[in-house]
């Protein structure tokens, strides 16, 4: 019990499945506050289900999902909701707003009441630019505040998403492959940036990238077929027989 | 200071829209009145009834432009709010009658007369006072915006699905309204208006304030698009728009968001019905019918959507030329050009009139910054930025 | 998906229909009628007594007459209703109503000898004549007038007619009138009130057992009027015809569900091609219907002007022309539009809502924009009557052959290579490109294919709907609902979506009317629509995300 009250994030026994596919086969992960942990897997271990369940996109058939010290059962909100109470989440393929500026990607993300009402006449007009420059400048896009986010490099568009997370200043952040399609430069300043953003975030990292897993010096927890393979250090999962078994298919 | 922000909101295009719109409310009823018939710039009875036509389905267009244009809603069935609103107002037309129609009854307009009505439905009840049958102008589009959009928008029906099904919606009402026992007036729908507030509505004076009022109603309706466009509301309609299920994972309640929009231009297209009713002078369930609302999706298509002020265009462009195509011989061909333009559109002019002017003006400066770099020896400015509202 | 044990229940079908089919006609055709025993000598004694001339021996001629069941006897008494009955010393004459003379004892033609008098009538006689041409009619060689004259003896229930009929019974063969005769002695029986009562009570139930109107309005006249035993078998009797005519009413229902519903799924299967496979919004859709219904036309005046004997050959003619012309017009605009636009639904939506618009218009000017008459062939007119149903053959045509294009379809998807094609392409097109696949041509077949079937759709549909260049507005959105509801990419879904439809539509009609019942119907799709978004078969998953 000590467990879920401590947690930030807490799965435990969570099935998926699609039409007869198993995405998720009873897999159990304890989050604490403030803690980073990286989850590495091959393709189909159910890091992007493991996601989509969290925030709300996906229905677990079995298993709890509870967040903040086990008060609340994910499981019974929507999407927005569990955005409210704090999850925030960046996708596999960026996906900013490409027809808005950067700035304005930054504006709608901000924390503060999102009802129609406060967007059409309330306080989301009578934001200061100060504060959404404050986060453009964490991901060095201060100059290109008034561009279009469409017009971004691959590696910049990540950065704007990682921006938009930010200023949702949410309690948990859940972070799908930062790095895909970045320079090794671009890899290296975001593992910084995530360092960086975990001294007062919760934050989970799903990443290929086994530098970047390392660089960020964290916990890391292996996925395969639904379930956790391994968990520990860095050097103690990349040594397990069993994941080099998974990664090499013997 | 807010003289400042209310002209950003408008945006030079909307301005000169609202300078156009002025300059036609002062002029057309001036020209039609004052200038006697014979004179070049004398504009007939016909050509004003005409152009109030035209403005209605402007403000219907706009309408339509703040669901598509803005949040991706491509609603086939906005014709239904129209004639509701339409409907709204015939009734009240119909009500003022009185003892006029054929069978003088005090109460009962002549179809329930004819259709051995006892007493007056319930539904009528009230449209005699003016107040109230504009309250159900506005009311009775936007109740059923709203729960038809509460029920779709809260089960994510979108795309196609949420297309198809405003269509069904509005092919329902279409046979509903053709039935007598609906209530009101079946297949004749509701005709023969004598006067609204007092005046006649045939009269000229009539005519020319029912025009001025329309383009007031247009410019109003033009403006409070503006606003929404152009606040931060405006621009979670475009993130919805763009990425539905990205604003969704932002904490955004999508449905929301969507439904109000939805409701305000259900209103906004009621209203553009009940000015349409009186200038034509007659409502029928033909207004229901499913393709006039495609129809009106093309005008905002070849206007540029998501453009507002060229939703209003395209409204005016096609129906002028409509009217050109069925009045004279070239009316057997009225249904290819219609026809062609839908292609047209979709295939060459996916922004429509407003993006191909904006392409070439862009075209014009870039080469004018062009010529001037070379003349003063300097390297070419990355001049004409994309349109920030690029539809999808 | 079992192919074998759907192609079998196909040809079941078919099988079934068929022999319902050859046993109606048989049925239509009945068997001659067994001879009577001729009673020559009877007749010959009762002509006899017209030479007569009184009327209590023309009287006794008349009984003896109608008791013979001689063949002439019709003829004979008729003739003496009409005063063209001569007696005279060379024997009895008469003329039929166009003047020609025959001798009444042969039925040969004869001169009437010049001695010869006109048999005379008094009033009363009048009326034995008619009652006796009544019964004897009865005993006509012509089963359908016997059937006739029963069935007007139940409802008269002329108790002298008893005699005759309980004469006839046991050498009656024919299955029908032996029917018609038990039923109209049961009513007789019935409604003499000095009959026994066993007799009455087993008349009453053999009358129950007839089971249709007349015989459900007969005992409802006795109910009540009797007592015991009897009357309690009567209203028993009222009580089961009631409820068997209920399950008919129902059954009858149900049959005009099918055919509505048949008549959706064939408009909706095209679409459940273009739409449902290949996702691309073809507003257009009806427009194919239409183009199919014009070839019919066309093809159906070519065979008028120039084959006219061949005319029921037209429509299968019809089938294949309009499949290739609606197919080859489905290429086109895939080709000239459509594939500019993949991945646009909402953009192909209004282009292919341009197309339909200019189809009808060109529709409109070739042909006009009047309804063209398109005739059923011979095969197709007529109706038959199944356990009590109404049945009519064009109807029942149309469903038989919506279910032969379903199964057709479901072979080409299921077992040809471009079906395969078609599959392989929708699911991935990026790796089926990869495999060798040209997609592009087989973007154009599938759009093709689909078009073709709502041409051929077209070619049914002509024979139920009016010809005109609005013929495929009327089915597109009904079209889009049937799909939609059954779910996208189902085209099983298309199918019980069709009939749950139709079936629907229909047992809604004598609540709420016919333009009611559709509205309900619209309104309830669009509530279910809210509630399961993908339809009925929805497929789950991470593949249909997106």
């Amino acid at each position: 019990m000590s467990a879920v009250t401590q947690s930030i994030l807490y799965l435990d026994g969570v099935s998926v499945a699609f039409d007869g596919f198993k995405a998720l086969r009873s897999l159990s992960l304890t989050l604490q506050p403030g803690e980073m942990r990286a989850i590495i897997g091959p393709n189909g271990a159910g890091k992007t289900t493991m996601m989509d369940v969290i925030t709300g996109k996906t229905k677990a058939d079995e298993g709890d999902v509870l967040f903040d010290k086990g008060s609340i059962d994910l499981s019974r909100y929507d999407e927005a909701a569990i955005a409210e109470l704090g999850i925030g989440r960046k996708f596999q393929k960026p996906t900013v707003f490409e027809s808005h500026t950067v700035a304005d990607n930054v504006l709608l993300a901000l924390k503060g009441d999102r009802s129609p009402f406060s967007a059409l006449f309330g306080a989301r007009n009578r934001i200061a630019a100060e504060t959404i420059d404050r986060y453009l400048a964490i991901v060095r896009l201060l100059d290109h505040r008034a561009r279009l986010a469409g017009a971004l490099s691959h590696g910049q568009k990540q950065w704007l998403e990682i921006a938009m997370l930010l200023a949702q200043d949410p309690k948990l952040l859940l972070i799908d492959e930062p790095v895909a399609g970045m320079t090794d430069a671009e890899t290296d300043v975001t593992a910084e940036l995530l360092k960086d953003i975990a001294r007062d975030h919760s934050v989970v990292v799903v990443e290929h990238d086994m530098g970047f897993v390392r660089a960020l010096g964290c916990r890391v927890t292996c996925l395969h077929e639904g379930s956790v393979l391994a968990e520990g250090s860095i050097d103690a999962v990349a040594g397990n027989e069993r994941v080099i078994e998974v990664y090499l298919g013997r | 200071m807010l003289t400042a922000r209310f002209l950003r909101m408008i945006e030079g295009r909307g301005l000169v829209f609202l300078g156009i719109m002025a300059l036609v409310a002062l002029l057309v009823p001036l020209c039609n009145l004052y200038v006697p018939p014979g004179n070049p710039f004398h504009v007939s009875n016909g050509t004003v009834v005409l152009l109030g036509k035209y403005l209605c389905y402007a403000m219907f267009a706009v309408a339509l432009d703040l669901v598509w244009g803005y949040c991706g809603i491509l609603s086939l069935g906005h014709g239904a709010f129209f004639a509701l609103g339409g409907y709204a107002m015939g009734m009240y037309l119909m009500r003022q009658i009185g003892t006029r129609g054929v069978y003088a009854h005090p109460v009962l307009p002549d179809f329930m007369v004819f259709l051995n009505y006892k007493e007056l439905p319930l539904t009528w009840w009230g449209f005699q006072h003016f107040p109230y049958a504009m309250l159900m102008v506005v009311l009775v589009p936007g109740l059923l915006a709203f729960v038809f959009g509460w029920l779709a928008f809260r089960s994510r029906v979108t795309g196609v699905y949420l297309s198809i099904m405003t269509q069904a919606l509005t092919y329902a009402l279409w046979l509903s309204f053709f039935r007598n026992d609906m209530g009101f007036g079946g297949n004749n729908g509701l005709t023969d208006f004598k006067d609204i507030l007092g005046f006649n509505v045939q009269a000229q004076g009539t005519r020319a304030g029912l025009f001025i009022v329309t383009c007031m109603a247009l410019a109003l309706t033009f403006i409070i698009a503006r606003m929404i466009v152009a606040s931060t509301y405006g621009k979670v309609l475009v993130a919805i728009r763009d990425g539905e299920s990205r604003t969704r994972f932002l904490g955004y309640r999508v449905e929301h968001h969507k439904l109000l929009v939805w409701v305000v231009s259900a209103m906004m297209a009621g209203v553009a019905g009940a000015l349409y009713v009186p200038q034509v002078g007659i409502i029928n369930p033909s207004e229901f019918h499913p393709a006039n609302s495609i129809e009106a999706v093309v005008w905002v298509a070849l206007g540029g959507r998501g453009t507002l002020v060229g939703a209003a265009l395209g409204a005016v462009v096609v129906n002028w030329l409509k009217t050109v195509f069925t009045t004279g011989w070239l009316a057997p061909y009225w249904l290819f050009a219609l026809g062609g333009l839908f292609v047209l559109v979709t295939l060459a002019m996916p922004k429509g009139l407003i993006g191909v002017w904006e392409d070439v003006r862009a075209r014009l400066a870039n080469r004018k910054a062009i010529a001037d770099a070379k003349a003063s020896g300097a390297r070419p400015s990355d001049a004409g930025s994309p349109d920030p509202q690029v539809p999808r | 998906m079992p192919f074998a044990p759907l192609l079998r229940f196909f040809m079941l079908c078919s099988l079934v229909v068929l022999s319902a089919l050859a046993l109606a006609t048989t049925q239509a055709q009945a068997q001659a009628p067994a001879a009577m025993p001729a009673q020559g000598e009877r007749l010959a004694a009762g002509l006899e007594r017209f030479k007569a001339d009184s009327f209590a021996d023309t009287e006794a001629a008349i009984a003896a007459i109608a008791a013979s069941g001689s063949a002439q006897g019709v003829a004979i008494l008729s003739a003496l209703a009409d005063r063209r009955l001569f007696a005279g010393a060379a024997g009895v004459f008469y003329r039929d109503a166009a003047g020609q003379a025959f001798d009444a004892l042969t039925g040969q033609p004869a001169t009437i000898p010049a001695d010869a008098a006109m048999v005379r009538l008094n009033n009363r006689l009048r009326n034995v004549v008619q009652a006796a041409l009544g019964t004897m009619t009865l005993l006509s060689p012509d089963p359908a007038q016997r059937v006739r004259a029963a069935e007007a003896v139940f409802r008269s229930r002329d108790a002298s007619a008893l005699v005759t009929i309980e004469a006839a019974l046991p050498s009656e063969q024919n299955p029908r009138v032996r029917r018609a005769f038990e039923e109209a002695r049961a009513a007789i029986l019935l409604s003499s009130a000095d009959a026994p009562e066993a007799l009455r009570i087993a008349a009453a139930r053999r009358i129950a057992e007839a089971g249709d109107n007349d015989a459900i309005s007969l005992l409802r006249q006795f109910s009540g009027q009797t007592t015991g035993g009897l009357n309690a078998v009567i209203n028993q009797g009222i009580l089961s015809i009631e409820q068997a005519q209920r399950i008919r009413a129902w059954g009858q229902t149900l049959w005009f569900g099918i055919s509505l519903g048949s008549v959706l799924l064939l408009a909706a299967i095209g679409l459940a091609i273009t739409f449902g496979v290949m996702g691309v919004i073809n507003m257009a859709h009806g427009e194919m219907v239409m183009i199919g219904a014009y070839v019919t036309f066309v093809v159906q005046e070519l065979f008028r002007n120039h084959a006219p004997h061949l005319l029921d050959w037209s429509l299968p003619l019809a089938i294949p022309l309009a499949f290739v012309t609606a197919g080859l017009v489905g290429i086109a605009i895939e080709r000239g539009v459509i594939r500019f636009l993949y991945g646009r639904p909402l953009e192909t939506l209004l282009a292919t809502f341009g197309i339909s618009l200019v189809l009808q218009q060109a529709i409109r000017t070739w042909f006009g924009p009047t309804n063209r008459e398109v005739s059923a062939p011979s095969y197709m007119a007529g109706s038959f009557e199944f356990v009590g149903l109404q049945i009519t053959y064009g109807r029942l045509w149309i469903v038989v052959f919506t279910l032969c294009v379903f199964a057709a379809l479901l072979l080409v998807l299921k077992a040809t290579p471009l079906g395969l094609q078609m599959r392989a392409v929708t699911q991935n097109r990026r790796m089926a490109s990869a495999m060798g696949i040209r997609t592009r041509f087989v973007d154009a077949m599938t759009f093709g294919l689909g078009s073709g079937i709502a041409g051929v759709a077209g070619v049914a549909l002509s024979q139920i709907d009016n010809v005109s260049p609005n013929l495929g507005q009327s089915y597109i959105i009904d079209s889009f609902m049937v799909v939609v509801f059954g779910g996208v990419g189902n085209l099983w879904g298309t199918l019980v979506a069709a009939f749950t439809l139709g079936v629907a539509n229909k047992m809604l009609e004598p609540f709420a009317g016919a333009v009611l019942g559709k509205i309900i119907i619209l309104v309830l799709l669009i509530l279910f629509i809210q509630k399961r978004p993908r339809g009925l078969f929805a497929l789950k998953g991470r593949a249909i995300e997106q």
